[in-house]
């Protein structure tokens, strides 16, 4: 039982003072979860602390791949509507896509 | 330097705020005690005359934040980019202070040292204690700042006391958590994710209990707040008032910067940032009440210069870590550098001839008050090239006087690569936006081009008062251009119309 750290990440640091195990290290091109020390906080809180102060979506998920933030719940904005503003920028280069 | 009076017979109970208590010009800061005076008179944040003369330097020690506001996106890292949040690389504590100290050695009018971000300074109480801890011991001839959103912030009031940190900015946007559900859509606290109206309840109340412990132990606030239209424009009266009631020594109200291209909440949904127009009035309609910031830069969390300047680029880690500073040496150096600038400072600023300063005709005392945009490479005169300006003072000149209004940037905003090489054409355009409601153009020269550019927009350049103090500049060219009529009421130019 461990989370994983995919990269969207964006090495913001939040999540690594916060991990009751020391799991969380930073590393390149994005912070890793040590999967053998990870506890999912079972015992410690209520809530994983990495997933609850990651500010972006989709960027750590449980065993199941299954993202713990997942689109929409930070931003409030639904996939369908992000996808509809992505369309109607008219930027010519997407240099920092929100996933 | 005395704020420049036009007509001191004339009526002062006119709309919007004398200049005594506008900003905080040196008139406003000869009213304060002495001790007080003393701590802001060389930082260039908390003191608009000072900015003219010290730099400030961010270290970006602190990545980690505990909230998240709709107008950041916690991915964006470009170094053509200035706003609050950004920075190109993020240092440790030893990082940081070997940093400041090669920065302080190579500028030594830089006077303050700020943790800014790119998170929020006390959501990494180790990584910003530590660099506050060791910058205490070594450079004790730095002033210490820090900025922050405030969740944090009653619980380390103490600590901040230790380490000697006599200047502190908290941005509160709101008082009212309806307002701040639009704000902020969550918080970290007590280890769970807070979401919607309740998390900006318990910010609210953590950043005014916050700001009400550092008044009493007689730590200066300065409250940012940034102008969201239609969201909190209105609102940001009321938190004015209630902040200065509390004690905060300055409010500084900034204009939202929410381009599509940063991916910010506001960027992709459309919400716009205040006009400059909108952002005066309501930094006026706030003076009544509370000293106002007027030269804030939004800067980055890395920033190093003068405020409107970034000289980022050439401190960093790779150039830092070759060097070995002296910095016994380099404060002699740095004490002698402050005292040339409190000498110069302290000069009575020089009269020309053609600035005669007081008592003006009665017959411009109908004259209306006029935006002019300065160029200035600082030190408080009018020194700088039309062409190399990448940034305006604004100044307001009326028959009550000269005050800054405003400091804006034409080159502010990245709008990746493929723009960042502008046309002329482009850069022209781009300079015209800036200067909307500007009447005049003061600047040590500018080519002949460029001269009838701005005059077939309805604007006044002008270069005859190159290396004058600012504020005897505008006054002599307000002064004349009334005497000619072109500044009374009735004539109104296209360009303050189409403000």
């Amino acid at each position: 039982m461990a989370l994983t750290i995919i990269d969207a990440c964006v090495n913001c640091w939040a999540c690594e003072p916060l991990c009751p195990q020391q799991a969380i290290h930073a590393a390149k091109p994005h912070f890793y979860i040590d999967a053998t020390q990870c506890s999912e906080c079972s015992g410690d809180f209520a809530d994983p602390q990495c997933a609850s102060i990651c500010p972006v979506e989709g960027a750590i998920v449980d065993a199941a791949g299954i993202a713990l933030n997942p689109p929409g719940s930070l931003t409030g904005i639904t996939p369908e509507r992000m996808a509809a503003l992505q369309l109607k920028r008219h930027a010519p280069t997407p240099l920092h896509v929100i996933e | 330097m005395a704020i420049t009076v036009l007509n001191q017979g004339g009526k002062t109970a006119l709309t919007g705020c004398a200049a005594s208590s506008c900003g905080s010009s040196a008139d406003a800061l000869a009213q304060l005690p002495a001790a007080l005076r003393a701590k802001i008179n060389n930082h260039p944040c908390f003191s608009e005359d000072a900015h003219h003369h010290y730099a400030r330097m961010h270290v970006a020690v602190a990545p980690a934040c505990n909230i998240q506001c709709h107008y950041c996106n916690r991915k964006y890292d470009c170094s053509n980019e200035s706003r609050p949040g950004v920075v190109s690389e993020v240092l440790t504590p030893d990082q940081a202070v070997k940093k400041t100290l090669a920065v302080a050695a190579a500028i030594p009018q830089m006077t303050v040292l700020g943790i800014a971000g790119p998170g929020d300074p006390l959501a990494n109480p180790a990584r910003t204690f530590e660099t506050f801890r060791q910058l205490t011991a070594k450079a004790p001839d730095i002033k210490l700042c820090v900025s922050t959103n405030g969740l944090a912030l009653p619980e380390v009031i103490d600590e901040l006391c230790q380490h000697n940190i006599e200047h502190v900015t908290i941005t509160i946007n709101c008082v009212d958590p309806d307002i701040g559900a639009q704000i902020y859509p969550w918080i970290f606290w007590n280890h769970r994710r807070i979401k919607g109206r309740k998390a900006a309840e318990i910010l609210i109340a953590q950043q005014q209990k916050g700001l009400e412990l550092l008044v009493a132990q007689g730590i200066l606030v300065k409250v940012n707040s940034v102008l969201i239209p239609g969201i909190n424009d209105e609102h940001l009266k009321e938190v004015s008032r209630i902040v200065k009631a509390k004690g905060a020594f300055l409010h500084n109200v900034m204009p939202l910067i929410s381009e599509p291209e940063h991916g910010t909440f506001y960027g992709l949904t459309g919400q716009r940032g205040p006009t400059s127009a909108e952002l005066q009035t309501l930094q006026d309609a706030c003076a009544g009440d509370m000293r106002m910031m007027r030269h804030c830069r939004q800067c980055r969390a890395d920033a190093v210069g003068m405020l409107g300047e970034d000289r980022g680029q050439e401190f960093t880690l790779d150039k830092i870590e070759q060097l070995d500073v002296d910095y016994a040496a380099a404060m002699v150096q740095r004490a002698k550098v402050h005292a040339a600038i409190e000498a110069k400072r302290a000069a009575p600023a020089p009269i020309t001839p053609t600035a005669p300063l007081v008592t003006l005709n009665p017959q411009f005392r109908t004259s209306r008050p006029v935006l002019m945009a300065v160029a200035s490479g600082g030190g408080g005169l009018v020194n700088q090239h039309f062409g190399e300006a990448n940034e305006f003072l604004i100044y307001e000149a009326s028959s009550r006087g000269v005050r800054l209004v405003g400091a804006r940037t034409a080159g502010r905003y990245c709008h990746g690569p493929a723009q960042c090489d502008d046309s002329s054409a482009q850069r022209f355009a781009k300079i015209l936006r800036v200067l909307a409601g500007c009447e005049v153009v003061l600047c040590a020269k500018i080519g002949y081009e460029p001269w009838q550019q701005l005059e077939a927009a309805g604007i006044i350049p002008n270069s005859e008062h190159a290396l004058e103090s600012i504020e005897t500049a505008v006054a002599a060219v307000y002064q004349e251009l009334s005497a000619n009529g072109r500044f009374s009421a009735a004539a109104v130019a296209t360009q303050r119309r189409s403000a």
